[in-house]
């Protein structure tokens, strides 16, 4: 946060005596500035740009495009994407970054797959995966707000350190799942919906709960608007930060988890520039990359747009270096038409 | 805000830090309790016959060094085992084996250590090619043979021999296969997993897939690229299942990858095509034999090069004949042959297969 920010926003009355509302009004500096007013506008381009995803899909696709399977087909595929991109927002939100979801997601994937958690069941497989990755999510928060190192910095040490971490325990296999009731639990569909798309819409749920509704969100906008004076209002800010790269670690866990359940098989390249597409989903939604500003519906738009592309392009059989480039100039566009659409309704 | 309840902060976190850890180490257990997995018994040799020569004969003592990059994925890791297990067999080799890096400094200095020490003969996989070339023309001029296994140098003069694996001929045995099987259907749908389609030897494979592919009047009707990695493998081949409703045969680059497209395929429900696999580990091979999945056969791209070079480092230190070989020394080049391997004869290459 700059100086300027800081001196400017600096709350100069008596602080109020409820906790709750020092943080409503510490968060609202920041909303008051474009928040409420460009979300819908940003959300509806958002919503533009899919459909206009989707009509390009139908019209050259045809029914392999618009049938239920690849819709399906398509959920599952951002599913893992999803869920993280759902921790990353709030990290971002903090003005911070974290690196390491992709590599901790391989950690925890490989973690709760060697032959010796497997000995013990689904359980103690999916507690091993959340416990690595919180505890990933915790060390890199306390690095970041106790230890004063910079979250590109910090989280970035961590990307390297766990994915050779996994390469060590995983002696560079690839380990399958050899446990049938993980796969009964975590494979197969329920009510014709694939259940780690249940998992995402699940975690959507809860994350937009955690960011609109509670007194965590109000602080996490807060912490990322201004630090300063999120801790002049009482928010205890090196704290919340722990709690917020923790929470990305979880997603991170989770998603190592929905992997497995993908993929049957955990293995050091799981998540292997993972981050690079989470960041750029979350960018693209509508979530600031200076802090202060996030969205978890633009999020979860944002990882549709970006499986549904890749999908069209494949149904369409084009090459992959076209892919690229179309998704490059696609992230551009995206963040130009947010632009223009929340200048318009501002 | 006191000094106090800072400390008290500072302990709770602590606290719960070094809780998770603990749960860390209690609910995750690691890979060695069990025997299996530290037995990899890979033997490095393909279980060929020998011919009758004498130069399996113990001779003069001699120091190879051994240096391969950094073991980052099965196929990898096996080379550098089955380069070991060679060695073992000869009791007049000592090897040398520098730690696998992707390093190329690193690589370069590992071999001036080699020079320096004088070793008899140098095996080299290089991490890239062109980049080791000079420190290997710097041995070739010191008098040590250079073996170059794999990624080829750019200068002929930077290797006696040069231990190649044939990418152009794994996507024509592939791709041979599948017309054997489907040649009476000109319709065929036939689709391609590639691994990373930026490296020439992606683009070498697809080129001979096509061509082979082509001779029988089939062509690729649906390509997809993954990146070699179980999760790319997996997503690429979802959509590619969407993209195409009724498929007749798979081609699949890589067998680390083939984990992933595997489980995308039995996820999609789809048994109506065979796939082909490539590289040719162990689990792809024990599932064509088994015959419990689409997979009904996979191309080789042999992990034992490394162990060939050493045999030929071996040969040529000694200055030695290739056995099968009417003309003296061994030869410049040897490029491997990319056999296709079926239910028929996968018993004669699983025990030469890399775990992935």
């Amino acid at each position: 946060m700059s100086e300027q920010q800081v001196s400017a926003s600096v709350p100069t009355n008596k602080p109020d005596a409820d906790e709750s509302a020092r943080v409503e009004k510490a968060a609202s500096e920041r909303r008051k500035s474009g928040f409420m007013s460009g979300a819908a506008g940003r959300n509806v381009g958002l919503v533009v740009a899919l459909l206009l995803l989707c009509v390009v899909g139908f019209a050259t696709g045809g029914e392999r495009f618009l049938s239920l399977s690849n819709l399906m087909t398509i959920l599952s595929l951002g599913s893992v994407l999803g869920v993280v991109a759902i921790g990353m927002t709030f990290v971002i939100t903090t003005g911070g970054i974290d690196l390491s979801v992709g590599s901790v997601l391989g950690l925890a994937s490989v973690w709760a797959t060697t032959l010796a958690t497997q000995s013990y069941g689904w359980v103690v497989m999916v507690i091993c995966a959340l416990a690595v990755g919180v505890g990933a999510g915790l060390l890199n928060g306390l690095i970041i707000a106790y230890g004063r190192v910079v979250a590109f910095i910090a989280t970035l040490a961590m990307l390297v350190a766990a994915r050779g971490l996994a390469e060590l325990i995983a002696q560079k296999r690839t380990q399958i799942v050899d446990v049938p009731a993980f796969n009964d639990v975590f494979k197969g569909n329920i009510l014709g919906v694939p259940k780690i798309v249940w998992i995402f819409a699940i975690v959507a749920v809860l994350g937009w709960f955690l960011f609109n509704r509670t007194t965590f969100g109000r602080r996490t906008v807060a912490v990322g608007g201004n630090a300063e004076a999120a801790r002049l209002a009482g928010i205890k800010v090196k704290r919340h930060l722990v709690y917020v790269y923790a929470l990305s670690g979880l997603t991170a866990g989770i998603a190592g988890v929905m992997i497995l359940a993908r993929t049957s098989a955990g293995s050091s390249t799981n998540g292997l520039l993972l981050e690079l597409d989470v960041i750029a989903a979350v960018v693209v939604g509508g979530t600031l990359l200076a802090g202060g500003r996030g969205t978890i519906v633009g999020t979860v738009l944002g990882v549709l747009i970006f499986t549904t592309l890749t999908n069209v392009f494949i149904i369409n059989n084009i090459d992959s270096s076209v892919q690229q480039i179309a998704k490059g100039a696609i992230i551009v566009g995206a963040v130009l038409l947010q632009q223009r659409l929340t200048r318009r309704t501002t | 805000m006191s000094a106090r309840t800072t400390l008290r902060r500072r302990i709770t976190l602590a606290t719960v830090s070094a809780a998770s850890v603990a749960l860390i180490a209690t609910a995750c257990t690691s890979n060695t309790p069990t025997a299996e997995n530290t037995a990899d018994g890979n033997d490095g040799g393909g279980g060929s016959s020998q011919a009758v020569s004498d130069n399996d004969a113990p001779g003069d003592p001699i120091v190879i060094g051994f240096s391969a990059p950094a073991a980052d994925h099965g196929w990898m890791g096996a080379i550098t085992s089955a380069a070991e297990a060679e060695a073992e067999k000869y009791e007049d080799v000592e090897l040398r084996v520098a730690d696998g890096t992707n390093d190329v400094n690193v690589q370069i200095s590992q071999i001036e250590g080699f020079i320096n020490d004088g070793v008899d003969a140098i095996v080299l996989l290089p991490f890239d090619g062109a980049a080791l070339t000079d420190v290997a023309t710097k041995a070739m001029e010191a008098g040590i043979p250079v073996i170059n296994v794999d990624r080829e140098f750019s200068s002929p003069f930077a290797a006696r021999t040069t231990v190649l694996g044939d990418n152009y001929g794994m996507g024509v045995s592939a791709g041979q296969y599948i017309c054997e099987q489907l040649g009476d259907n000109p319709d065929a749908v036939v689709a391609e997993i590639a691994g990373i389609d930026s490296l020439p030897l992606t683009q070498d494979r697809s080129q001979g897939f096509a061509d082979a592919l082509s001779d029988c009047g089939l062509d690729v009707d649906n390509r997809v690229a993954a990146d070699f990695t179980v999760q790319g493998g997996e997503a690429a081949t979802a959509n590619l299942l969407q993209a195409a409703p009724q498929i007749d045969a798979i081609w699949n680059h890589d067998d680390d990858q083939g984990v992933g497209v595997l489980s995308a395929i039995e996820n999609a429900g789809r048994d109506e095509f065979f796939m082909v696999g490539g590289a040719g580990s162990a689990n792809v091979m024990e599932h064509i034999k088994a015959g419990d999945s689409v997979l009904q056969a996979t191309v080789i791209y042999p992990s034992t090069q490394a162990a060939d070079g050493i045999k030929l480092a071996r040969l040529v230190a000694h200055e030695k004949n290739m056995s099968d070989l009417a003309s003296s020394g061994v030869p410049r080049t040897v490029q491997l042959f990319a056999p296709v391997v079926t239910k028929d004869n996968v018993d004669q290459y699983l025990p030469s297969a890399f775990q992935s």
